[in-house]
């Protein structure tokens, strides 16, 4: 067990004259969460898509559970759960009918024990005979979960699940990947929302194509080297305005009364911002950095190195 | 502007629908090539009043009245001596299997009667399940022969007409020459063709527009076992049509059926496979269920008008019988109307059951190279 669960080097792959990922390499040991984050369009999905075998990339290699990703790919689609960012089961099936189909062509012995047993694990049985086009996101959401489950993968890959979905079923859907984890299951999963990386045991952060930062959230904020000062007061708006552009000054935005500054440069930063404080009377108090503002920050710089 | 009717407005979508119009490539290409096409392939290929049938030509003696009487049939234009010297089981063989249209059979006495002005006969059989193939050549026979034989017999001879040598005409399994035996065991192939292609070639573009096909990729089933599901349910459907036709050619048009009913199904079964693995083809090609239809569409007028259905395959130009030989309908006409109207065996159809069993490999192995096993 000491081979990670996904170890991909240098995977690039592009649709016409556009590199959707570049030269990405990464590795997930088993029994762990990753998250994987990154704007709309920075080629998470298709980065997943390469590791199923669902895409086959220009360049690169990688196995996925030991499995290479270019000649085993009917291997690994028996051993990972891929659930897809948009929900493709067949609407005009049950909850029910959809699970039989999937557990036959996992090719399993008993599928109506195996569904039954599945329907249970996941509450979905007071609803199993209710069409899936019907279902609310996230009822759709469980079914997809159950779907690629069934089969006790050891790999699980889930493309934006939580997409479309209140909170309290987002929470419900991550105590249950946290309980699989727990039992040994490997979880690579994308996502744009905040609390859910902080919830994973490592993220990677993807920008145009390229990996550009991997590691637990709090080596990762580290890493980025950026300071943070709040300022509140009276006249916030104008401190925004005079603060844009300025020297030190990387990103400005506003919370409620409150002001979130951000800079690379700790020194320049707090020079600049002090004196616009003084000058509209407000007040600057220095901040913990999140992890919000280091993915601002880091969408930003691979723009500027795109450019 | 707040009016029932706004030239903005109407500027607004007739420029969007010309914009998605022209985004769809296949779509557009058809539209424009496909009357052309069409126009230039069926007006040249169609021909109802077929000319240079073939035909057989059954003469144990050789003499110079069968030799007359041979140019004088060629020299019409409608037939076309394929087998001059046939034996009398070898045409019947070949008219079984509609090779050709017509066995013109001269007796070994034929000559020598006619010398003695003493009543000779001559045999014309024709393939009458299409009456409209045989209706020109038959109608010319009298006096074509006539002016034959007594050119080559001396004009005096043959003026008495109670001696005048006849001919006799055998309209060969539809003696009646009642149109509907000829189309209704067609139309089950035509309506097979048009159902079966239709529904299965929207197998894969449906679940691609429905966005399930990322998720059966991502699932561990084959191209084989893909296929194999998504045409197998249309077997089925297949064999209840053929039950309505069937059941309808015998009672409601009273369709004679002389031959084997097991043979027929054997055929229909590897016609309707054929169909729904063309179907298959299609959808591994069309993006979407419109480009489906299209396509459909587009391989069912030739069906229609070059698989010897509405015109007599033999009447068609050499060129349009080659391209008639691709579709799959083509043998599947020959093959039901041999069994029901004549009444053929095994070893007569076994060519048509071939070449049906050829379109079942080559479409499938097509289908399996074209599955797309990745979303690329």
């Amino acid at each position: 067990m000491t081979e990670p669960a996904i170890s991909v080097h240098d995977l690039t792959k592009s649709f016409g004259d556009k590199t959707v990922v570049d030269h990405v390499s990464m590795d997930v040991a088993r029994g762990e969460i990753m998250g994987f984050l990154g704007p709309n369009g920075s080629g998470k999905t298709t980065t997943i898509r390469l590791m199923c075998g669902l895409l086959e990339p220009d360049s690169g290699d990688g196995r996925v559970l030991g499995l290479d990703i270019r000649r085993d790919r009917r291997a690994i689609k028996r051993r990972v759960g891929y659930m897809t960012q948009k929900f493709s089961f067949y609407e005009d099936l049950s909850i029910e009918e959809n699970l039989r189909f999937v557990a036959g062509l996992y090719g399993m012995a008993d599928v109506r024990r195996v569904v039954a047993d599945t329907l249970e694990d996941l509450g979905l049985t007071s609803r199993r005979r209710q069409l899936a086009g019907s279902l609310s996101g996230g009822w759709k959401q469980r079914l997809a979960l159950a779907a690629c489950i069934m089969h006790h993968p050891d790999l699980l890959i889930l493309d934006e699940p939580t997409a479309g979905v209140d909170p309290k079923a987002r929470r419900e859907f991550w105590d249950e990947i946290h309980a699989r984890a727990t039992g040994g299951l490997t979880v690579l999963v994308s996502t744009h929302y905040m609390d859910e990386a902080e919830r994973c045991h490592r993220i990677g952060y993807i920008s145009y194509g390229r990996l550009v930062a991997t590691g637990a959230v709090a080596e990762v904020v580290r890493d980025a080297g950026l300071t943070t000062l709040i300022i509140t007061g009276a006249d916030t708006a104008e401190a925004a305005r005079q603060l844009r552009g300025a020297p030190g000054v990387d990103q400005v935005a506003p919370f409620g009364t409150t002001l979130h500054v951000v800079g690379r440069d700790a020194e320049a930063l707090r020079r600049t911002v002090d004196e616009v404080a003084r000058r509209t009377g407000t007040t600057a108090a220095p901040a913990e950095t999140s992890l919000e503002d280091v993915f601002i920050q880091l969408m930003a710089e691979s723009r500027d190195n795109m450019a | 502007m707040n009016g029932i009717f706004s030239f903005r407005r109407l500027r607004a979508l007739l420029v969007k629908e010309s914009i998605q119009m022209r985004r769809d490539r296949l779509t557009f290409g058809m539209m424009i090539g496909i009357p052309l096409l069409q126009l230039m392939l069926f007006g040249f290929a169609i021909n109802t009043d077929p000319k240079a049938l073939p035909a057989a030509l059954v003469a144990p003696t050789q003499d110079r009245f069968t030799r007359a009487m041979v140019t004088a049939l060629e020299l019409t234009g409608y037939y076309r001596f394929i087998a001059p010297d046939a034996t009398a089981a070898e045409a019947e063989a070949m008219i079984a299997r509609g090779d050709v249209a017509f066995a013109v059979t001269v007796p070994s006495d034929f000559g020598r009667r006619i010398e003695r002005n003493d009543h000779a006969t001559l045999l014309i059989e024709a393939d009458a399940t299409d009456p409209s193939v045989a209706s020109g050549a038959i109608s010319t026979l009298n006096t074509v022969a006539a002016a034959a034989l007594s050119r080559e017999a001396g004009l005096d001879h043959l003026q008495d007409a109670s001696t005048a040598p006849s001919i006799i005409v055998h309209r060969r399994y539809n003696p009646e020459g009642i149109t509907q035996y000829n189309i209704v065991p067609g139309l089950l192939g035509v309506i097979l063709q048009l159902t079966m292609v239709m529904m299965t070639a929207m197998a894969l573009t449906r679940e691609i527009e429905r966005g399930t096909m990322e998720n059966l990729l991502s699932m561990p089933a084959t191209p084989l076992e893909i296929m194999l599901g998504k045409v197998v349910p249309y077997l089925g459907i297949g064999a209840v049509q053929v039950a309505v036709v069937l059941v309808a050619a015998k009672v409601v048009f009273t369709i004679p059926f002389v031959g084997s009913l097991g043979l027929l199904l054997a055929g229909v079964f590897v016609f309707v496979f054929a169909l729904v693995i063309l179907g298959y083809l299609i959808s591994t090609v069309a993006r979407t269920q419109m480009q489906a239809m299209q396509l459909t569409f587009f391989f069912f007028l030739p069906s229609l008008l070059l698989s010897g259905f509405m015109f007599p395959f033999r009447g068609m130009p050499l060129w349009a019988q080659y391209l008639g030989e691709v579709l799959p309908l083509t043998h599947f006409l020959r093959l039901i109307r041999a069994i029901m109207l004549k009444g053929a065996d095994w070893p007569t159809v076994a060519g048509s059951f071939v070449a049906l069993g050829v379109f079942v490999v080559v479409l499938a192995l097509l289908s399996l190279l074209r599955f797309r096993r990745t979303l690329d």
